[in-house]
């Protein structure tokens, strides 16, 4: 890994090498107080090392990241929760750049049609440099909706709508003469984005999905997909009449919470096995089977998009919270990539979902050296991509893109992850003996 | 012979005289005069050939599903001389009960009413009937007051009604023998014991293959579920309500679930039906009715606490607003032992001339009502038509989990099958439940009253409603609540209070029915 920059260096990870003894402790580190907590304290053989003590495996928060990364040294088999500028992809400035140059790369490399497989994401303009660019594509379309995001914060905050130039200009002049601007303090980078105006609604209310990826390394490029996730709806019913009322079209629970209709009684989250049970009963199994192939897509491309862009460490992983929103023609669209999704539970099935999530992030991280590196599920976890897509089917994967490929993805299906998770540990034991 | 070749004349009259004031007839009318412009049609054999054209062209099935229909929801007349109570129901001691807890009711929500100083009805203001309908498709955002009111009577308030009943013929004795019933209900009524219901239940077998069991991942789809889906498919093409009604018995695929309950309830989405939906909903803008609260309250207590069925908040007004005011539901008291409420107008009580039913389609609402309908939003999403599937439902099923008869699918029988066959075939359980003072009917009771609704997940609840409308009975609820008891006998066997047993069946969610119910009917020792 790197080389310390300074003398004041903080080394982390057992000093012996190979000759490890399979019962020493694994020692974590967490600033997390919530099921990470709960899953982290609750495994075997796990001890958790508060303050300055030497970890093993960390799960950080970016600004821990920002500050120490650089200059901590990590033994071979230290795992930390991050890649260093994951930001390429999760700051939506960046990933639109990121996205935008791919596509041109796809198109000359593989023609206009693939490249079209990039548009999964609403038009996008960074603010203020691409503001004239911005008001071009503005006025080619009079009279649809723009949305207006922060680039760099979360759970809703910041965050209107617009149609007319008039709202943002005032804004801008706003922003500008504020007696509270101060210099010191940087002006806020947006985005604006094409709202999507025609989403999906069920019982009248717009939704959006929350999806995990977990990514083990970019280059190459290990992402790995998780069967449940779930659906997060407007506590309101949705019309374009009512652009000020932020609670209709923000879906994060965050925001939903200070609705005045929220009650926390309300779940106002459906299981993903059950939204696409819905689908299916509502447009039949083959149309479901499209959108979900689609999702895949999305994750797939905009992973791609950033993998020579990430310093790809082999310390690092990430598991990833995607914002998926499907519109009426059932086409899906990236709202946003979260590098650290929140996990806090707010319901008791919230906290079921997040804790198997968690625990199956452990087994995929392996800092246990159980798995022999070549299974295609984990618990609720499918592998993806694996430098290449991966097929359901067994055997060498028909790279000659006829045939019946099908990717080995199971979003929204079953999730019997502890019978597998059973038989999985049974026969690496089984192996181990037979080797050992 | 003779007796049995006028009882179907009977009953084919009595088909005939039904079906000759439906939409059906005219249509078919007005198709025999139209088909009478093409060139197959001669008059010599004029009778034979429009015979001929309707079979062709569909309307032979039309027919066919229509008659198929009335047969399975009216109630074949006994005796020509029988009178009409007797199609209600033909015991007295029930009718009587029945007549005691509708005045209960009636007099719980008049006195409601007194209290509240609110009329029965009342007539909106335009500006109120402007907002209504501009809000039509989000009454969920509305919060009206709704503390003063409560709900009407809660299931465990009918559970006591039954537990009282009583045959003035049937004399218990005071001695206890291998013949007196340990559990709550106390009338000799006749119930199916398991070899019985094996046999009705046949499809159900462990040789069959099904829905609920035998498309599980493990199973490789070539073995059943691909073949299925097809038969389902075909099942559907030919548009046969009776070929449906035996398919659905092996469960319903997911996608093809709406159409085929749709061909069984041979229900088909005229425009004379929408029209039929929009003139109800212009009656709820007009009008303002005191059950509309009860709906309310009931909607905001049950439906929008559950997890899954929050989101249908609104089809659930949209639904039971326009059901309360639909006098077309009126015409099943026929062969339901309750009756409608009388209202009479103010000042003009006990005059017959002055008297309304109330609601208008008779049906008082109680606590969990709305969990009828929210399963079905999962299926249907056009109002009218998940209106009209509801109503068909109620007014063939659901109607008769809250009266009281001596009817197999009634709710007596129900519970007096599910006690039998615990007391038969767990006789331990049963004896335990019953020394701690956990009579097991205490519990089962609001899950077969709400026909599991709001306790099972959506997908198995499906899969059990699927058995209700193959099977045309509702007896398979009493069959299941037995099924659960039997599959968490052993912590039930733990407990020592009523508190502790209730702890325990708490919490349904996580139950595959078809395993259970093919577990406990085809695989116990019995």
């Amino acid at each position: 890994m790197s080389r310390p920059k300074n003398q004041n260096y903080k080394g982390h990870g057992l000093s012996k090498g190979k000759e490890r003894e399979q019962r020493a402790p694994i020692r974590f580190k967490t600033a997390l107080m919530n099921t990470l907590m709960d899953v982290l304290r609750h495994r075997p053989g796990w001890v958790e090392v508060k303050d300055e003590g030497e970890w093993d495996f960390y799960w950080c928060d970016v600004s821990w990241l920002r500050e120490n990364f650089d200059h901590t040294y990590m033994d071979e088999h230290v795992r930390i929760s991050h890649f260093r500028n994951h930001y390429e992809l999760t700051r939506k400035n960046y990933m639109v750049k990121n996205l935008k140059r791919f596509r041109k790369q796809l198109e000359r490399e593989a023609g206009k049609l693939e490249a079209a497989r990039c548009d999964f994401f609403p038009k996008t303009f960074e603010l203020p440099s691409e503001y004239h660019l911005f008001v071009e594509e503005f006025r080619k379309n009079p009279g649809i909706t723009w949305i207006m995001k922060p680039v760099a914060r979360s759970q809703g905050k910041g965050i209107f709508l617009f149609r007319r130039l008039k709202d943002i200009t005032d804004w801008r002049k706003d922003t500008r003469n504020s007696d509270d601007q101060k210099d010191d303090i940087p002006v806020e980078n947006y985005v604006a984005q094409r709202y999507i105006e025609n989403p999906y609604l069920i019982g009248g209310r717009k939704f959006d999905l929350r999806v995990y990826v977990l990514v083990m390394s970019y280059i190459p490029l290990r992402a790995w997909l998780y069967r449940d996730g779930f659906a997060r709806f407007s506590n309101t019913r949705f019309t374009l009449n009512s652009i000020d009322d932020q609670y209709v079209h923000l879906t994060n629970v965050a925001v939903q919470k200070t609705s005045p209709d929220y009650h926390p009684k309300k779940g106002s989250k459906w299981m993903l096995q059950r939204f696409r049970q819905y689908l299916t009963s509502k447009h039949g199994p083959q149309a479901v089977e499209t959108l979900f192939r689609d999702m895949d897509n999305i994750f797939i491309k905009s992973l791609q998009s950033v993998q020579k862009v990430i310093i790809s460490d082999k310390h690092c992983f990430e598991l990833y919270g995607y914002d998926i929103l499907i519109d009426q023609d059932l086409k899906p669209w990236l709202l946003e990539v979260n590098a650290s999704p929140s996990l806090t539970a707010s319901s008791q099935e919230d906290y079921e979902l997040k804790t198997c999530l968690l625990e199956d992030t452990l087994h995929v991280v392996d800092m246990e050296a159980r798995l022999t590196g070549r299974e295609k599920r984990v618990g609720g976890f499918d592998l993806m991509w694996n430098d290449g897509p991966v097929s359901r089917e067994e055997g060498p994967p028909d790279l000659s893109g006829m045939g019946n490929f099908v990717t080995n993805t199971h979003l929204g299906c079953v999730n019997d992850r502890k019978k597998q998770l059973r038989q999985l540990f049974c026969s690496l034991q089984v192996q181990k003996k037979a080797s050992s | 012979m003779l007796q049995e070749e006028s009882d179907l004349s009977l009953i084919i009259a009595q088909i005939v005289q039904k079906l000759k004031g439906s939409n059906l007839y005219s249509q078919l009318e007005r198709q025999a005069w139209a088909s009478l412009q093409r060139p197959e049609i001669k008059l010599e054999s004029l009778k034979e050939d429009i015979k001929e054209f309707f079979k062709i062209s569909g309307w032979e099935k039309k027919l066919q599903n229509a008659v198929y229909s009335e047969l399975s929801v009216f109630p074949l007349p006994s005796h020509p001389a029988a009178p009409p109570e007797h199609l209600k129901e033909p015991l007295v001691y029930m009718r009587k009960a029945q007549g005691n807890w509708e005045k209960r009711i009636l007099k719980s929500l008049n006195s409601m009413c007194t209290e509240l100083s609110i009329p029965l009805a009342r007539k909106r203001p335009v500006g109120e009937q402007k907002e209504l309908l501009n809000k039509w498709n989000e009454m969920g955002t509305d919060e009206p007051d709704l503390s003063l009111f409560r709900p009407v009577y809660a299931p465990k308030d009918f559970l006591e009604v039954l537990i009282n009943l009583r045959n003035p013929n049937y004399e218990n004795g005071d001695s206890l023998s291998f013949r007196t019933h340990l559990g709550l209900i106390q009338v000799p009524l006749k119930v199916k014991d398991i070899p019985e219901l094996k046999e009705c239940f046949v499809e159900l077998g462990l040789n069959t293959g099904q829905l609920g069991i035998d498309d599980s991942t493990q199973v490789p789809p070539e073995l059943f579920e691909n073949e299925h889906v097809r038969i389902g498919q075909k099942v559907l093409a030919e548009q046969d309500s009776a070929a449906a009604q035996q398919y659905i018995r092996q469960g319903s695929p997911t996608a093809l679930r709406a159409e085929l309950w749709a061909l069984i309830l041979n229900i088909s989405s005229e425009p004379e039906d929408v029209l039929y939906y929009e003139q109800l909903k212009t009656n709820v803008i007009q009008h303002d009715l005191l059950v509309d609260s009860l709906i309310y309250k009931d909607v905001k207590l049950t439906a929008s606490n559950d997890d899954y069925y929050f989101v249908f908040e609104d089809y659930l007004y949209q639904v039971l607003l326009c059901f309360s005011r639909d006098t077309s539901v009126l015409s099943h008291f026929a062969y339901n032992s309750a009756s409608p409420p009388k209202s009479y107008i103010r000042g003009k009580l006990g005059l017959e001339e002055y008297a309304v039913f109330y609601p208008p389609n008779g049906v008082i609402p109680f606590h969990g009502f709305s969990m009828y309908v929210a399963p079905l939003c999962f299926l249907y999403h056009e109002p009218s038509k998940l209106y009209q599937i509801f109503r068909e439902m109620y007014v063939r099923f659901f109607f008769r989990l809250h009266s009281i008869s001596s009817h197999p699918s009634g709710i007596v029988s129900l519970c007096l099958l599910f006690e039998t066959l615990l007391q038969t075939y767990l006789p331990q359980l049963f004896y335990h439940l019953r020394e701690i003072g956990a009579q097991p009917l205490r519990i089962s009771f609001k899950w077969m009253v709400r026909a599991f609704s709001g306790y099972l997940a959506t997908d198995q609840l499906l899969l059990l409603w699927d058995r209700i409308l193959g099977y045309n009975s509702l007896e398979i609820l009493a069959v299941l609540a037995a099924a659960v008891f039997a599959f968490r006998a052993v912590n039930l066997m733990e407990v020592t209070s009523l508190a502790a047993a209730e702890a325990v069946l708490a919490d349904l969610s996580t139950l595959k029915v078809m395993p259970l119910l093919q577990i406990f009917l085809f695989a116990t020792v019995t």
